[in-house]
């Protein structure tokens, strides 16, 4: 991308001329701000008044919105990753998710009918996380040795739109082996789906399940990351590819790991997706994908935690924001403007906090 | 700053993209989405030469001796919708082939036009037949949206169409008299009437189950909210109380929001007409949402498909929809619904995937037998019809046999059997076909 002429004028100081755009940009944080401030305003004085959703179903929606939020911060990291090392947008990732929960579903649906589902379910659901993570894993690395390496050099839309025709590719393949139809995953068994109250919290089982699996795998990614000389290696491909490659690191191969560690995240959101929404199809991938590199933008590209926190925020504005701030204002059925919601956040964030909200990571070819 | 600009612009690329690509997703299930769509001005396509008898208002079309008469059929034969058009496409071949020949002249159905179940297929797919002056009347369209989008081109064309599994009220009438904002003359259809199955719905609802407050949530599409808001209307004229309105977002996946807001005022009922997979979610997720847990499930027609019903959670819930329990009815050409099945099964190598084919073989039969009561051969042997004679016939249609039952028409071109059945989920059933049989409810409008 070419150079700008003009600096863009740094949003919030009034130093300088302000132009008709700064203008617009100042009414339109301050209107945005008052819209949400007089939603949760009109949502407290109901609420304690005990004119609209209870506590206990105000704390479900939270729930609930931090377990999508989990699988919208695992996939992100994928995004993440390859934006902070390769510096485009990976859009074919929310396919490599959907690959990992439509062959989840598949060994799913073997186990359940050889009856293992129910006699042996841990045994079980270890074997669909493993094929899960398994088919994620390849896909991302294939897509990146047949879609993305030999456009390393080029500028960086190329590898943008292959990314998208890879997207494209991958779901009409999907579509072709399964058929159009969404197809759901068996039941968990009920002693994990309960519902359970946790530090007096009530949360179902399955959003907890979901929850423990996103934190256990951030926690073991954020060593790998840091404590090993891989992730090292990693960290160092990110700052500057060729001083790398001359401290003796291989690129090639530390960007492979990049897709592998990615595509292993996003086949842990697959297999929480089977156990917390079940239903899958071709199309599964598409809106998470959108979700998580929201996500990733709003926690800060490059930022592996900000990924992780960007999708738990996402997720739980989106599930609260529709019902305490578009309700209480008398938009009618508010729910189907959670995307609306969801995408504002983006927009919102990028106008308050343009590196995000824990700011951006980016080694120095990538900035620019 | 220019760190952050590459993120920025980034960003929106992919929002440009998710937008469109949630405005082309659309709908894609049953009933598509439908746009207002300007009535063009097709000049000069009144059919025919008047040469020949008096003409009446529409003009007529004269088939010369020895060609054949044109008629076509346009439905969803193509993508996710197939399923629903293709039956209806088939319906209309074998009721040709059963009809035969009309006062000596052959009937041609043309190549089978696609509607894509959308408005846009439906008005190119219409300019399409408007643009051949020989065509008299269109079987079709599969999907409302399509119709809306067809039908101003295809009346000010001077022919006719019917539809064999449009539904929404706006295509004809409220039912009491006022012509619904879609309504154009020359447009007729053999299946039911929305405002029929809100009715049977909250009849069944309020009085068989003694049910007194009830939810509904649609999905936004026009189809789903209408009939949503035709139940709702129906419920509280009965003297219940709606205690939620509201919708998901197609393509969602956490229902909690939408369920959440359903369960305030605690309904006993709640009725959610919309599509897989987001029918699917809703049983999913019921059970954790407090103040559901008690209530009711019914949804309509278009979770009779294997992938809900398959569902453990969907057990217990109600289906509304047409009554395809069609019994001994058979059809004025002497077909009955087993001998459609065997012909269909023998011609076509499978069993129809849609419930219309037999609101699809009557609508042709209806057409063919009013073309051939105001079709005239004339002194050189050619056949002539008159355009608003056919209309004023078919609108005048009284007591016809069909497959579905007897066939009145209103003004309004609402010619339905109206029949609606509502059948119930019992343990140890999975496949929807397996449904169709139990039927708790039985509805038809007081004639």
């Amino acid at each position: 991308m070419s150079t700008t002429t003009a600096p863009s004028p740094r949003f919030g100081t009034r130093s300088g001329a302000s132009t008709w755009i700064d203008v617009f940009l100042r009414v339109f944080r301050v209107v945005a701000l008052l819209i949400i401030v007089l939603g949760l305003v009109r949502f407290g004085i109901d609420f304690v008044r005990g004119d609209t959703i209870s506590g206990a179903e105000l704390v479900r929606l939270i729930t609930a919105g931090l377990a999508q939020g989990a699988m919208y911060g695992l996939i992100a990291l994928g995004y993440s990753m390859v934006y902070g090392v390769l510096g485009f947008i990976n859009f074919a990732h929310g396919e490599v998710f959907m690959a990992g929960a439509v062959t989840g579903f598949v060994v799913a649906d073997a186990t359940a009918r050889a009856g293992m589902w129910e006699s042996a379910f841990l045994l079980a659901i270890l074997l669909v996380l493993v094929a899960a993570m398994a088919t994620s894993i390849l896909t991302a690395v294939v897509l990146e040795r047949v879609a993305y390496r030999r456009l390393r050099g080029a500028p960086r839309l190329i590898p943008l739109i292959t990314s998208i025709g890879a997207s494209f590719f991958l779901q009409n393949l999907v579509l072709g082996l399964i058929g159009p139809a969404s197809r759901s995953y068996p039941s968990a068994p009920a002693w994990l789906t309960q519902q359970r109250t946790l530090f007096g919290v009530a949360i179902t089982g399955a959003s907890l399940t979901v929850l423990v699996l996103a934190f256990v795998s951030m926690f073991i990614l954020k060593r790998f990351v840091e404590g090993t000389k891989t992730g090292r290696a990693m960290r160092a491909v990110a700052e500057d590819k060729e001083i790398a490659a001359l401290m003796g690191i291989d690129v090639d191969r530390t960007i492979r790991l990049v897709f592998v560690v990615g595509g292993a995240m996003a086949g842990v959101a697959a297999v929480a997706w089977g156990l917390l929404f079940r239903q899958v199809s071709y199309f599964v991938g598409f809106i998470p994908g959108i979700k998580a590199f929201t996500a990733a933008v709003v926690g800060g590209i490059g930022n592996l935690g900000g990924a992780m926190v960007g999708g738990l925020f996402l997720g739980t504005v989106e599930s609260v924001g529709p019902l305490t701030i578009l309700a209480p204002l008398g938009v009618p059925a508010p729910n189907q403007l959670r995307d609306v919601v969801a995408f504002s956040v983006l927009v919102l964030v990028l106008l308050f906090r343009p590196s995000g909200l824990f700011g951006e990571l980016l080694g120095s070819e990538n900035r620019a | 700053m220019r760190t952050y600009t590459r993120a920025r612009r980034m960003a929106g690329v992919m929002l440009a993209a998710s937008l469109l690509a949630t405005a082309c997703g659309g709908s894609t299930d049953g009933d598509g989405a439908g746009t207002e769509t300007e009535t063009e001005d097709t000049g000069g396509t009144e059919g025919g030469e008047t040469e020949g008898g008096e003409a009446g208002a529409l003009g007529q079309v004269v088939v010369p001796a020895g060609e054949a008469i044109q008629i076509r059929s346009l439905q969803a034969i193509s993508g996710d919708v197939a399923f629903l058009g293709l039956p209806n496409q088939r319906g209309t071949e074998l009721a040709i082939e059963d009809y035969g020949q009309i006062q000596g002249f052959d009937v041609e159905l043309g190549t089978p036009l696609d509607d894509l179940c959308d408005s846009a297929g439906g008005q190119a797919a219409a300019q399409q037949i408007v643009a051949d002056e020989q065509v008299v009347g269109v079987i079709g369209t599969s999907c409302s949206g399509a119709a809306v989008a067809a039908m101003p081109l295809i009346s000010q064309a001077g022919m006719v169409m019917i539809s064999p599994s449009n539904t929404s009220p706006s295509l004809t009438s409220d039912l009491a008299g006022t012509a619904g904002e879609d309504y154009q003359p020359g447009y007729y259809r053999t299946a039911h009437n929305d405002l029929f199955q809100g009715q049977a719905v909250a009849e069944f609802l309020f009085n068989d189950k003694g049910v007194t407050k009830a939810a509904a949530i649609h999905d936004g599409d026009p189809y789903t909210e209408g009939l949503a808001r035709a139940f709702a209307d129906a419920f509280e004229a009965l003297g219940g109380e709606v205690t939620a309105f509201t919708a998901v977002n197609k393509g969602d996946t956490d229902m909690t929001g939408a369920l959440t807001e359903a369960a305030q005022g605690e309904p006993g009922a709640l009725f959610f007409p919309i599509f897989m997979p987001e029918a699917g979610f809703i049983v999913q997720q019921i059970a954790d949402v407090e103040g559901l847990s008690d209530a009711l499930l019914i949804s309509a027609d278009g979770t009779l498909t294997d992938n809900f019903t398959e569902l453990p959670e969907s057990v217990g819930v109600f289906h509304s929809g047409p009554n395809l329990a069609y019994g001994d009815n058979a059809n004025e050409l002497g077909t009955s619904a087993d001998d459609f099945l065997a012909r269909y099964e023998e011609a076509y190598g499978e069993t129809p995937a849609a419930a219309f084919w037999a609101h699809s073989y009557d609508a042709t039969a209806l057409l063919l037998k009013a073309i051939d009561a105001v079709a005239e051969v004339d002194g050189d042997g050619n056949l002539v019809i008159d355009r608003q004679a056919l209309r004023d016939e078919l609108t005048a249609t009284s007591g016809y046999q069909g497959i579905i039952g007897t066939i009145n028409c209103d003004e309004f071109g609402d010619c339905g059997a109206q029949r609606i059945s509502i059948v119930e989920h019992v343990e140890g059933e999975t496949k929807a076909q397996e449904l169709a049989d139990n039927i708790v409810f039985e509805f038809e409008p007081a004639a």
